[in-house]
């Protein structure tokens, strides 16, 4: 183990260390593999394939050579002053996850399991959406490695969604519509799972955020550290400091693990992940999973969950489809238990209203799921004052949110 | 001495197979599975598994999805799942219990351990709890002597399977496909292999399930597996014709694993 207690985790995202689950999977209780029997030979093949690709600097290289040739990272640190003026003055930068190829931070972990599926000699691919990001960035993945596509897609999703359902045909992958239960990104999941217990042998289950049973959390998790790394460096570099508060959107919960990643040993630094409020915590319309939720099983892990008494799911509701979802990903409720992050949720109007804000003020058109982190970021400058430095992981551009913004705010009306 | 070994020992006296038949409870309301489970007891299921209906089942086909679907909009909540387990038991029927995890680590696994053999049930059915995670279920059963019936698939490493069979009692659920619950045309070649690589593990019955519809498949998996469990058609002919209907299936699968000598496990 010497040998790789020498690598230092700032550089290698992959290299193990004292925030990994144990060999099981578990982050204190949580995580784990409540999952079908029938599908733990994969999630072993899966591991066992993981455990050597992260340490193989082959592996690594083509990685790294993909994020930068092909996503087109590193992404910038943008610092957002007009918009800080809204948010008490503090000074605000962004983390341009927005300008990745695909549009979002979901092709880093898209890359990287793509790139597992090919070590494991699958030719088949199914992936979960909720916004259709994490579903074209499969599709993109897909296409330019030759391999089979196919999309579960909650149906609701697929019409909120429709410009990314789209560009998931032209890239050649086949969009299933699910039509069980709450036709959003629980469902497409449940969806997902017969298929690949069906299936398994020839086909990899790229799931797209850090949830699901173990290795991945703990394998989506590493994929998306290169933007806390970056964002880490990026920031030191721009102001000479850290920041006081790191805050992101908490779906699923990939994209604020991978910022949180490359500031969870600065123990001075705050790390704040936005749930969706939906339409209010009170109206019990929301997706405030880790606020509002309890200890419980979903797709595969033990986690916070929306359940009710007797442990059946509660629908979950947010205006953004990449965080309308029940449950969470199990590090963030071991995060949240230790006290190490802090949980909050943003309404969808509130959402909406930073959505616009970031828009007119610095000609930025975000993702409405990154909106409720600029949301919690207008809220914490306030608390913070003209000293605070905040970093805001602004996780997808707004491009596929048009048609929900435009009605949203009557748009169509004026024309 | 595992709750469900009578019941085995009395089948392989016979020379025959046991027959399992699956519902969920509320499914369409609660007296309504009710009448329908005791059908099935009364035409010839030696044992039945009275599913929990959960909102995300994730290892059940279409069928049984919406059996799920309309028992929870009909208002079944976990408690119900005690009164049927009751009623069947106190009609003379055996009966172990399906479940997901989640509602029984919800409901507190010691808490829903004590009820469930309060009402007579004789063990659990976990589809999607593996023994890896199961020790408070494994401490829980021993307290309050429930069987514990793991599940084994076509996927599953022999060293897997050694860990399951060891954790189960009862008898051990094998998967005869690799899918979601439903009927199937065939029951597919890999369960007779499952079997045989089971019973190199361990002398517990073994139950073979997924697919089975028929009098003629039931007597096929009769020939190499000590249980046949058969789901989504009981619901597929409640649904259609209801007591009639599930008595009527009974019947003929009753007939189909007496129609074929059962191995001597
Ligand atoms: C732009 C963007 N941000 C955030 C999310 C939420 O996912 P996660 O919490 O895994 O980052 C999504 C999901 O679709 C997304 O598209």
């Amino acid at each position: 183990m010497s040998e790789q207690q020498a690598v230092d985790p700032r550089q290698d995202p992959h290299a193990q260390g004292r925030h990994d689950p144990d060999t099981k999977g578990h982050f204190g209780p949580y995580g784990g593999r409540f999952m079908p029997e029938a599908l733990i030979g994969a999630l072993d093949e899966l591991s066992a394939e993981y455990d050597k690709a992260r340490l193989d600097p082959e592996f690594t290289a083509e990685f790294t050579r993909l994020l930068r040739d092909y996503a087109g990272r590193p992404s910038l640190l943008t610092e957002a002053p007009r918009f800080a003026e809204h948010a008490g003055g503090a000074r605000v930068f962004l983390k341009r996850e927005d300008l990745n190829h695909t549009g979002s931070h979901k092709i880093n972990n898209v890359l990287g399991q793509a790139l597992l599926t090919k070590r494991m000699g699958k030719k088949r691919v199914i992936a979960e959406t909720g916004a259709g990001q994490h579903g074209v960035a499969t599709a993109t993945a897909c296409a330019l490695m030759g391999l089979e596509c196919v999309v579960y897609m909650g149906e609701v999703d697929t019409q909120r969604q429709a410009l990314n359902v789209a560009r998931m045909k032209l890239l050649g992958a086949e969009v299933i519509p699910v039509k069980s239960g709450s036709r959003t990104l629980k469902d497409a999941i449940n969806e997902a799972l017969r298929d690949w217990v069906t299936n398994v042998d020839t086909t990899h289950y790229l799931l797209g955020t850090a949830a699901g049973g173990h290795p991945f959390p703990v394998m989506v998790r590493n994929f998306h550290k290169v933007i806390g790394f970056e964002a880490r460096a990026q920031f030191l570099a721009q102001t000479g400091r850290l920041p006081d508060v790191v805050t992101a959107c908490v779906g699923g919960g990939s994209n604020a693990i991978g910022i949180f990643h490359g500031f969870i040993d600065d123990a001075d630094v705050r790390l704040v992940g936005i749930e969706p409020g939906g339409k209010g915590i009170d109206t019990g319309e929301h997706g405030a999973t880790l606020s509002e939720g309890t200890p419980g099983m979903l797709h595969g892990a033990r986690s916070y969950l929306l359940q009710d008494e007797d442990g059946q799911t509660i629908e979950a509701y947010s205006i953004s489809a990449g965080l309308d979802y029940p449950g969470v990903g199990p590090e963030h409720a071991w995060l949240k238990d230790t006290a190490r992050a802090e949980y909050r949720s943003a309404t969808d109007d509130e959402a909406m209203a930073a959505f616009q804000l970031l828009s007119r003020t610095e000609g930025i058109i975000p993702a409405i799921e990154s909106s409720h982190a600029l949301a919690g970021a207008i809220k914490l400058g306030k608390e913070l004052g003209p000293e605070g430095h905040i970093l805001v992981n602004l996780s997808g551009r707004g491009d596929k949110d048009m048609d929900t913004a435009a009605k949203y705010f009557g748009f169509y009306e004026e024309s | 001495m595992g709750r469900l070994d009578p019941l085995f020992e009395r089948t392989r006296g016979e020379g025959r197979g046991a027959l399992i038949g699956y519902l969920p409870a509320g499914f369409p309301t609660v007296d309504g599975s009710v009448d329908l489970l005791k059908g099935m007891v009364d035409a010839g299921c030696d044992l039945v598994e009275v599913g929990v209906p959960y909102s995300d089942p994730v290892m059940d086909g279409p069928v049984i999805q919406a059996a799920a679907e309309t028992a929870l909009k009909n208002g079944f909540r976990l408690r119900d799942l005690f009164t049927v387990v009751e009623a069947v038991s106190a009609a003379g029927g055996q009966a172990v219990v399906m479940t997901y995890w989640n509602p029984v680590h919800r409901y507190g696994v010691d808490a829903f351990s004590r009820d469930l053999a309060a009402a007579g049930g004789l063990g659990l059915i976990t589809p999607d709890l593996i023994p890896d995670e199961g020790a408070d279920w494994i401490a829980a059963s021993r307290a309050h002597d429930l069987d514990r019936i793991f599940l084994v698939a076509p996927s599953s490493s022999e060293e897997r399977i050694a860990l399951t069979t060891a954790a189960s009692s009862g008898f051990v659920y094998a998967t005869a496909v690799m899918g979601v619950t439903g009927a199937r045309d065939a029951v597919g070649g890999a369960a007779a292999g499952l079997v045989e690589r089971t019973r190199a593990h361990t002398s517990l019955p073994i139950g073979v399930g997924l697919g089975v519809r028929s009098g003629a498949q039931a007597a096929e998996v009769a020939s190499f597996a000590d249980a046949v469990i058969v789901g989504s058609a009981f619901v597929t002919r409640g649904t259609d014709a209801g007591v009639a209907g599930v008595r009527a299936l009974a019947g003929e699968l009753a007939e189909g694993v007496r129609s074929t000598p059962a191995p001597i496990g």
